[in-house]
């Protein structure tokens, strides 16, 4: 499934490096702990988290996901949105939690 | 950089507590082994060896070197801190055992993976330290 489908479907708010939205979803990872995403987040796949300090730009591309999603409407650092636009990594906000998103996405068939 | 016709060098200095250049380096190699053409299993371990090691450096030392070594073989990653060391080599692989502080993990570090993670991502292996003077990790991963 292309991301743009995924932004539109669930009303997701765009932050930062979203570029058209012709990359490709497949799964999804949530997590906090960096180096627990870094072993277990796949390529592609959507990141759930409530992280968002500059950190996970780096993580996010080491990683290949195909955007961070930022959970609880939680606040994102300046530095972060400005890194996420400078390596092109789709920075995206959403109010809900992340089982709610979670279940939305899984329901979309994400 | 250096390169000559059967192997590139790269080298980075990684500062203690530079969070806002974390994971320069790592991603710097990465976007190196990708030019390559390194076929992606591999830049996959080779960047979360390379992150673990960059953040470790950051967050628990005084500083340190990363030095990478592509050959037509392997991947070989040499990594060297200035201090403190640690002092229970055992302990410290031991996944979930994290020295951070509430600060760090705020920041999602702490977790106690990232030595495991390394391990777990390399074909060849070395964790050596020693109090007082500082830390050194030797990884290889084969390219194929
Ligand atoms: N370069 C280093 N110098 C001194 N101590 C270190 C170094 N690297 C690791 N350690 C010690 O080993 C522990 C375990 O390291 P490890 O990378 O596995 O976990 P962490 O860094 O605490 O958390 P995570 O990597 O999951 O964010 C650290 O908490 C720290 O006490
Ligand atoms: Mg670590």
């Amino acid at each position: 499934m292309e991301l743009s489908k995924v932004v539109d479907e669930l009303n997701l708010e765009v932050i930062a490096g979203y570029n058209d939205g012709k990359k490709e979803v497949n799964g999804a990872y949530i997590g906090d702990l960096l180096s627990l995403v870094m072993s277990k987040a796949e390529s592609n796949n959507l990141w759930l988290t409530i992280q968002t300090h500059l950190n996970v730009i780096a993580v996010a591309t080491l990683v290949d996901v195909s955007a961070i999603i930022v959970v609880e409407n939680m606040e994102i650092d300046e530095d972060t949105i400005k890194k996420a636009d400078s390596v092109k990594v789709p920075l995206l906000k959403t109010k809900l939690s992340a089982y709610e998103l979670a279940s939305k996405l899984a329901k979309l068939g994400v | 950089m250096t390169k000559d016709s059967n192997s590139m060098k790269l080298n980075y200095d990684v500062d203690s507590n530079d969070f806002t250049r974390a994971g320069e380096a790592s991603s710097n190699i990465k976007k190196i082994l990708k030019q390559l053409g390194v076929a992606s299993k591999v830049i996959r371990k080779v960047s979360i060896a390379t992150y673990e090691a960059e953040m470790n450096i950051a967050i628990h030392s005084y500083g340190g070197k990363i030095n990478v070594e592509i050959t037509p073989k392997e991947v070989q990653i040499v990594v060297k801190d200035n201090g403190p060391g640690i002092k229970d080599v055992n302990l410290a692989m031991k996944e979930g055992y994290s020295t951070a502080t509430e600060r760090i993990r705020e920041l999602g570090f702490g977790a106690g993976m990232g030595l495991p993670n390394i391990k777990k991502c390399a074909d060849v292996f070395e964790l050596k330290s020693e109090e007082g003077k500082g830390t050194k990790v030797f990884i290889k991963i084969f390219l194929n």
